[in-house]
């Protein structure tokens, strides 16, 4: 039972990775929702209207065009600018702790009100 | 005895959190990511300036041991004011220099290099800027150094060329030898 | 002249807190008097000198005086008089002199409004709280002085940004610095009351007022700028998970979790270390925002200019704050009542519990999300980005049940509830839902079958709030706030499935086809404005039945010269018709992004009466 509640969770919460954020449909907006406008202050390059995000649009359907698919665009840029311009950080050791720990912190506190309180 | 524990475990925690964010503080906000050197894509097709051929990175950064590459537009001020080094680096005759011309008119990129001189050996076109952003560029001007026989980036400059990046740029140049 | 009043105001100002700081310990052992006169003349001449010298630099921003070096630094004769005035809080200096004005003034009602409640808790309060009053004044003093002289006196300014010359910008600081140092006497009065023994219902009910007037507060605050962002950044978003927003929500989500944490304070007696520790974070939170924004260690489009001293400063300051408090805490941690009552697993006590679980992961998520990549760069020198996918994901799954928990929860009894008496109806209003969402869904597009459980949670709480007002036994103002809650969530979700967005470069007198609107770009002119040029496109957007007309601006404002776009915005109550243009580099095209945006307003409306709860609540209490 508890065995089966456990993976029907963990199920439930990765089916939310793969979110993909905002209503709209074209792809190049939904890419550049997620890029970090490098020169801008805080903005995306969807946001931003700065020669760089304009030329990153164009060269995201460009990307598009030639069937690449989202991950190939994303590791594209990665390898030109580095984890900075995406904002969707990917797990790995030196973020895994920025995912988990929020969860942890759930978890932990569910235990302690489940504690404090009696279930007769 | 659990109630120290905790102290303990809390405020070590403000501490540690403490000097962190102390150090955050004295850190630039100026980042430039490590270069991914080997994995630019030099092959890229861009017309030239002068002509209406098409060609490749590629095959520009072909016939010496080191190119220059520099993005530039005629509208960009800093551009004009880094020009003079530019021309400066012509005479290193180990070095060839190509321009990308980065969202400009033609008219006005030919009138440019018209009033201040010609540094570059060929200058191409990146009209919607892709190009720029193919090598990893982050706007104008910036300054690639190309090792031709690697292929690979050595430095980049973001922004203009100075007095101090001049010499760094030579420096290294003189010790890839 | 005026720079030496103000000068000299905060000096004496400073000199009475420190008098008060002195006198306080020693009047705490003499336990019969009541607050001396001394200490309250004391308190008001301060109040008296901070608010001498703010209308000092409001007067030096209205008449222009550039001697005084704020002004020079952010106001411009050509300014319109609203700006002028707004100006004096739109910069770092003058931000801060209002911080403490607020700070002070709280005190002052506080002082006045506690009168029945022990002397010792009092004077406690009013202790911490001149430590947090002597800290921003030293701060204001030393490190950001707005008073500063400049001689030879320019002529004219440098001008103040334009992208703040706004009116929701103009008063979207001052209120959330209200909410903020609301947070401060919360803060105080908890350790107060943690030392002189009186964490109780007493105490409960006398903070409840600051903990919902703070929380008004905020959610305002909150709700201005994100309209601000909505049509000034031309964005065409209100929220964008940007750090210096995310400060703004942390102390919010804390300050939820407190509130219902004090009911059953006040009702049942019951969870006080909670509160008291909730109390300190809340604050801790509040000022901890203050030195993300303040010390440019963020990377962030809304940071003021900084000065590393600065930054120093308020996290050293933040440090002895944080730490005395958790000293404290756990040295006074025994004085606490520990009548503890067990609580059942279906009562309302644990549905507040659970409450608090869900706000403090929201509140992880957003806090660690925002310092995390500061503590990655430090350590390990690595840079990453953390935005909306981010918080989307941890967030959006644990929203929920989050949802269902506040549906079910307010409805039960207090004690102990049983388990069956829920079911029938609510069951019912949840297959409806069920119903509803997977109408709506298939209408819309199957790909968003990923959203069917946060439609189906949220479709469940708006009927419920909405049946809710059926029902007798709770409050008024709780089932506005809840049905406001669930409104907002609601209009959030639809908004963002059936939002439309076009984008293109066009020409004055281009035509484009979208949907089954034909936008057309029917001319472009330039005016003169005081300050600024503009240059106002008219457009024209025609669907089968009706046309409306959209004017969006670039203006190029000339001190300091800056671009900005204005966006246009017609507002229904069903959608937002939002155009924005910008100029392009190519000869007479502009970029043109119009956007459709369905209840949008219903995110504002919500957003009011989710506030309005509140304000409901502290009227029906004192009328």
């Amino acid at each position: 039972m508890k065995i089966k509640i456990l993976v029907l969770t963990v199920f439930y919460l990765i089916s939310f990775l793969n979110i993909s954020h905002g209503a709209n449909p074209e792809k190049v907006n939904q890419i550049s929702k997620n890029l970090r406008c490098l020169i801008c202050q805080g903005q995306s390059v969807y946001d931003s209207q700065s020669d760089f995000a304009l030329s990153m649009k164009i060269l995201i359907q460009n990307k598009i065009d030639e069937g690449k698919n989202d991950e190939e665009i994303y590791d594209f840029l990665k390898s030109k600018y580095g984890e900075w311009i995406v904002y969707d950080p990917e797990i790995n050791k030196k973020t895994v702790l920025l995912w988990v720990l929020p969860l942890i912190l759930f978890i932990f506190g569910g235990i302690l009100i489940l504690r404090k309180v009696s279930i007769s | 005895m659990v109630k120290n524990i905790k102290l303990i475990a809390v405020v070590s925690l403000v501490i540690v959190s403490f000097f962190i964010l102390l150090k955050g503080l004295n850190k630039t906000n100026n980042y430039s990511p490590d270069l991914n050197s080997s994995k630019i894509d030099f092959n890229f097709k861009a017309k030239f300036l002068y002509s209406n051929e098409e060609t490749t990175l590629y095959e520009l950064i072909n016939d010496k041991d080191f190119s220059i590459v520099n993005i530039w537009a005629s509208w960009c001020l800093p551009c004009r004011d880094e020009h003079s080094f530019l021309l400066n680096l012509k005479s290193l005759d180990k070095l060839n220099i190509i321009g990308i011309n980065y969202k400009d008119n033609e008219i006005n990129a030919k009138k440019f290099i018209k009033e201040l001189g010609n540094p570059y050996s060929k200058i191409v076109v990146d009209p919607s800027g892709v190009n720029s952003i193919e090598l990893g560029a982050y706007g104008v001007p910036e300054t690639f150094i190309v090792d031709n026989k690697t292929k690979t980036i050595l430095k980049k400059y973001i922004g203009p060329l100075d007095d101090e990046k001049l010499a760094e740029l030579k420096m290294i140049i003189k010790n890839e030898n | 002249m005026l720079n030496q009043i103000g000068n000299y105001s905060l000096y004496i100002a400073l000199l009475s807190s420190i008098i008060i700081i002195i006198q306080s310990p020693i009047l705490l052992n003499r336990n019969n008097i009541n607050i001396s006169g001394r200490i309250f003349s004391l308190i008001s001449i301060q109040s008296l000198m901070i608010i001498i010298s703010f209308i000092a630099l409001i007067i030096g921003f209205i008449i222009s005086d550039f001697s005084n070096e704020t002004v020079y630094n952010n106001s411009h004769t050509s300014k319109p008089l609203f700006y002028k005035i707004s100006g004096t809080w739109g910069n770092h200096e003058g931000s801060l002199l209002l911080w403490l004005l607020v700070l002070s003034i709280f005190l002052l009602i506080f002082t006045i409004t506690s009168k029945n409640l022990s002397n010792k808790y009092r004077i406690l309060t009013l202790f911490f709280q001149e430590i947090i009053i002597a800290g921003f004044l030293l701060f204001i003093l030393f490190t950001s002085n707005p008073f500063m002289s400049l001689f030879p006196i320019p002529n004219e300014g440098t001008g103040l940004n334009p992208i703040l010359q706004d009116p929701a910008l103009a008063i979207h600081p001052p209120i959330l610095y209200l909410g903020y140092v609301g947070t401060s006497i919360i803060f105080s009065s908890s350790l107060a009351a943690l030392i002189s023994g009186s964490v109780n219902k007493t105490w409960a009910k006398h903070i409840k007022n600051w903990v919902l007037v703070s929380w008004i507060f905020l959610s305002i605050g909150i709700l201005l700028g994100s309209i601000w962002a909505y049509y000034e950044l031309g964005w065409g978003g209100f929220w964008f998970w940007d750090p210096v927003e995310n400060v703004s929500l942390m102390p919010w989500f804390c300050l939820t979790a407190l509130f219902h944490t004090i009911l059953i304070l006040e009702k049942r007696e019951m969870f006080h270390s909670w509160a008291v520790i909730l109390s300190i974070t809340t604050f801790s939170l509040s000022m901890s925002g203050t030195f993300l924004v303040r010390s440019g260690i963020l990377n962030s489009i809304h940071t003021f200019a900084n000065d590393p001293s600065r930054g120093v400063f308020i996290l050293c300051f933040l440090f002895i704050l944080i730490t005395l408090s958790i000293f404290i805490y756990f040295f006074y941690q025994n004085k606490i009542k520990n009548n503890f009552t067990k609580t059942y697993i279906v009562s309302k006590e644990t549905a507040v519990l659970v409450n608090n679980l869900f706000m403090m992961f929201f509140l992880s998520v957003v806090l660690i999300g925002t310092v995390y990549p500061i503590f990655l760069e430090v350590v390990n020198n690595d840079k990453i980005s953390v935005g909306p996918p981010f918080y989307h994901k941890l967030i959006v799954p644990f929203l929920v049940p989050f949802l269902i928990f506040m549906a079910i929860g307010p409805n039960l009894n207090w004690i102990k509830d049983k388990i069956n008496k829920i079911n029938l109806q609510q069951l019912l209003f949840f297959i409806l839902s069920i119903i509803i969402s997977f109408i709506f869904l298939k209408r819309v597009g199957i790909s968003y079958l990923f959203s069917l459980p946060l439609f189906i949670a949220s479709i469940f709480l708006f009927l419920i709030t909405i049946k809710d007002f059926s029902v007798k036994k709770t409050n008024l103002s709780q089932k506005i706030s809840h049905f406001g809650f669930s409104l907002f969530i609601l209009s959030v979700l639809v908004n963002g499935v059936l939002a439309k967005e076009y984008s293109s470069n066009m020409r004055v007198g281009d035509e484009r086809k979208f949907l089954n609107k034909t936008i057309k770009f029917e001319s472009l002119k330039i005016n003169e404005n005081k300050n600024y040029q503009s240059l106002e496109a008219n457009f024209k957007i025609t669907d089968k039945n009706n046309s409306i007309n959209l004017k969006p601006e670039v203006r190029v404002y000339d001190q300091p010269q800056t671009i900005t776009s204005e966006a246009d915005i017609e507002s229904t109550l069903y959608s937002d018709n939002f155009l924005v243009f910008n100029i392009l580099k190519n000869d007479g095209f502009y970029n043109v992004r119009y956007q459709i945006k369905p209840f949008m307003i219903w995110i504002w409306i919500s957003i009011i009466l989710i506030s309005f709860g509140g304000i409901l609540s502290i009227v029906k209490k004192n009328g």
